[in-house]
């Protein structure tokens, strides 16, 4: 259900179209080759639905209309005034075509009215091409967004980016952590075992800002590499509120999703198996890349799906020690929904999250097979 | 119980390995082994292995059958001791350049490898060429008789199936010899004894150095040259399944293999080879070889066979006794009958079955035993 509610809203255009119906039907009747301007009835219905509409309507129409072409929130509120100058005097136009052009001049802009073709069906694709740092240009062709306001596929490839290199390195820090854990002795893999659950425990926000004193400039790590005579000390490292800092904390964070996995199914390897490769005649490193790693495919696999899936969507991490450069999709999407209140373009910016992970599953899929996940 | 009648034929067999130590293939000379450098799992061991032999080591869970075996595939090190292949020390070769081949308790069959994969995974290791691999891999399949099984994997195989693959694994790349460690537990019964013919034929066939490892005496019995009986960490009788069974040297053997009755008493008198031995409690007089004890006073558990046993005969000289029937057991070729005799309510007899016996249970039965089949060892 709330994904269907996403994906719905992700598209949906009907409030605009509940406020301007008329304006929008006379608008389709447009014959844009012939005339420049729309035709009268177009600016009358206009005149009209701005007159009797319901304002707390209309002001969230223009928000949207605003996405589409900046411009539109002035120009409706400064002809709205005129209007209501004009109904209250009950003095009605002859011609509403002129008495809204000499409200705003802009009315006999057409690149307006061409934007206003953006709006006028029940659905729209827009806030997807916005997902996309694309726009219409006046003629409604889709073209980029300004050089300086293009930030989404930036952040989309930085999200993708950052998300591989969290699952690398999760499965590169986690591989021989699950093997431990799956062969010390049952002593010392339950100790083990605590140290790697002791984090989950945790508030995922302590964890976060603990990275924070650890990373910062005057904090541990650095600390530690000047006295230590490694780094000078105004040589300290920048690693926290970058790039760095997201990849650290988070792989740090999502460690225990791929361990478990991988640990589940490492666990019911038979240890007969190394012993019988090697009698057979392979030397460990073969007995180990030939019989033990293909066995553990369905956890490694396991594992990098959640752990990719759980990155590609993180926020509370990204958002606090990610700074400037080590913001993920979903701090827009946190953006969007809470201070802009774009709900469309959040949506389509979920949807699109959603179907990159659909993607990568059925890459998967292809690759491994679904089947071959295990965990435990 | 017909198999008790096979290790016989196969005693003469055993004259071209009577243990010459400079022939013999493997050679364990004094190992000890600890895990943990106080409990020695393994004492003093000491056993040659001629070429071509079957032997199998047999003993409870935790006598130090199975440590013996890992130690001699390269799994575990001897605390004390070396052991020699083919008169070379081995202790200081990893498992992977012994050139002994293993069937693991569970086959330890690799699950992503299909059994053809399996089976040419020893020879890719040894950089074997494809073609010859391939004709190998076909060859051992079809000595198991799964020459058509090549392209499934060990999930879709039965259970003697993987037994076999197991076996064929072992075999494939000419090990110079062969280790088996419980092969047959997970199997059910009537597929264990088939495949214990099966596993002896193909030794007799094919003539490898065997070393296999059991807890079952059966199993033992019908398939080796040889039978070592552990416990506690030590060899307990080294011998032929025929001498092991008639001529036990002490009473763990015999209790371990075959079935077998006590009775306990001291020695009374010595006389070359037998002796003479007063049960406990009163029960008389027994003439018994003398195996396991020293002197006069020493304390002795006598070992009768049941079916050493007869019934309603006298013996003129000595070892006449009475039973009482506590039950009786139909079993077709033979009755067995549980009696309390001399106060040992466990007494077996096989009586058999020649349709005169018309005894009932709590009826007395005049039994008599041979000296020879009694044997007076240690308690």
């Amino acid at each position: 259900m709330p994904i269907g509610d996403m994906l719905f809203r992700s598209v949906d255009d009907s409030q605009i179209n509940g406020v301007f119906p008329n304006t929008f039907n006379e608008y389709k009747k447009w014959d844009k080759e012939k005339d420049e301007l729309p035709p009268e009835e177009v600016y009358k219905a206009l005149f009209e639905e701005l007159a009797y509409g319901e304002k707390i309507q209309i002001g969230r129409a223009l928000t949207r209309m605003n996405y589409s072409k900046s411009g539109w929130k002035s120009l409706i509120k400064t002809t709205s005034r005129e209007i209501k100058k004009a109904v209250k005097k009950d003095e009605l136009p002859n011609n509403y075509k002129e008495f809204l052009i000499t409200a705003n001049e802009k009315w006999a802009d057409p690149t307006f009215w061409y934007a206003m073709g953006q709006m006028v069906n029940d659905t729209t694709p827009i806030y997807y091409w916005n997902a996309l740092d694309r726009t219409y240009d006046q003629d409604q062709n889709v073209v980029m967004q300004d050089e300086k306001r293009r930030i989404y596929i930036k952040t989309w490839i930085k999200t993708l980016k950052i998300s591989v290199y969290v699952t690398i390195f999760c499965l590169i820090l986690g591989f021989p952590v699950a093997h431990l854990l799956a062969n010390l002795p049952l002593r010392y893999s339950n100790l083990l075992m605590i140290f790697v659950l002791l984090p989950f425990w945790t508030s995922l926000l302590v964890r976060t800002t603990a990275w924070i004193v650890m990373l910062q400039q005057n904090g541990v790590i650095n600390g530690i590499l000047v006295w230590l005579g490694i780094l000078s000390d105004d040589g300290r490292l920048q690693l926290v509120y970058n790039e760095t800092g997201t990849l650290i904390a988070m792989t740090q964070i999502l460690l225990p999703f791929m361990i478990l996995p991988l640990y589940s199914v490492m666990r019911v390897i038979p240890k007969s198996h190394m012993r019988a490769a090697q009698n057979l005649g392979a030397k460990p490193a073969t007995a180990f890349w030939r019989v033990y790693l293909p066995q553990t495919i369905p956890g490694m696999s396991a594992g990098g799906l959640l752990v990719f899936v759980l990155a590609i969507g993180y926020f509370i991490t990204p958002e606090l020690v990610g700074g400037k450069d080590g913001k993920l999709i979903g701090h827009w999407i946190a953006y969007h929904l809470k201070t802009t209140l774009n709900w469309g373009l959040c949506a389509a910016l979920g949807a699109i999250l959603l179907g990159v992970m659909l993607i990568f599953y059925w890459l998967y899929n292809k690759i491994v097979g679904i089947d071959n996940i295990k965990l435990g | 119980m017909t198999i008790w009648f096979r290790p016989v034929i196969q005693a003469s067999l055993q004259i071209f390995n009577m243990n010459n130590p400079s022939q013999s293939f493997v050679k364990f000379e004094k190992i000890d082994k600890s895990y943990d450098g106080e409990v020695l799992v393994v004492k003093n061991l000491n056993l040659d292995i001629a070429k071509g032999e079957f032997v199998t080591m047999l003993g409870p869970s935790g006598s130090g059958k199975t440590t013996t075996l890992m130690m001699l595939a390269g799994f575990e090190t001897p605390t004390n001791g070396e052991i020699f292949l083919d008169t070379k020390p081995i202790s200081k070769i990893p498992p992977y350049e012994r050139e002994i081949g293993m069937v693991f308790q569970n086959y330890a069959l690799f699950p992503h490898m299909t059994v053809e994969e399996n089976l040419s995974f020893p020879l890719e290791v040894r950089k074997i060429p494809k073609p010859e691999t391939k004709e190998k891999v076909q060859r051992a399949l079809d000595m198991v008789e799964l020459g058509n099984f090549g392209t499934r994997f060990p999930a879709q195989l039965s259970g003697g199936q993987q037994q076999r693959v197991a076996l064929a694994r072992a075999l494939v790349f000419e090990p110079r010899l062969v280790l088996m460690d419980e092969p047959l537990g997970a199997l059910d019964k009537n597929l264990r004894e088939q495949m214990q013919y099966e596993i002896k034929h193909i030794h007799d066939r094919i003539g490898i150095t065997v070393v296999y490892v059991t807890h079952d005496q059966s199993e033992a019995l019908t398939m080796s040259n040889r039978i070592a009986v552990f416990n506690d960490g030590v060899v307990q009788q080294l011998s032929t399944p025929d001498i092991l069974y008639e001529k036990p040297e002490n009473s763990f053997v015999a209790k371990f293999i075959g079935e077998n009755n006590t009775l306990n008493g001291v020695v009374r008198d010595v006389n070359g080879d037998t002796c003479t031995v007063e049960l406990d409690n009163g029960f008389g007089k027994v003439k018994a070889l003398k195996v396991n004890v020293n002197d006069k006073g020493d304390k002795t558990q006598l070992s009768i066979r049941p079916e050493r046993v007869t019934i309603d005969s006298t013996n003129p000289e000595s070892n006449n006794f009475e039973g009482k029937i506590q039950e009786l057991i139909y079993l077709g070729d033979h009755i067995r009958a549980r009696l309390n005799v001399c106060g040992n309510d466990e007494f077996i007899v096989k009586v058999p079955n020649e349709g005169s016996f018309s005894h009932k249970e709590g009826d007395l039965l005049n039994l008599s035993w041979n000296p020879d089949d009694v044997r007076a060892l240690d308690i």
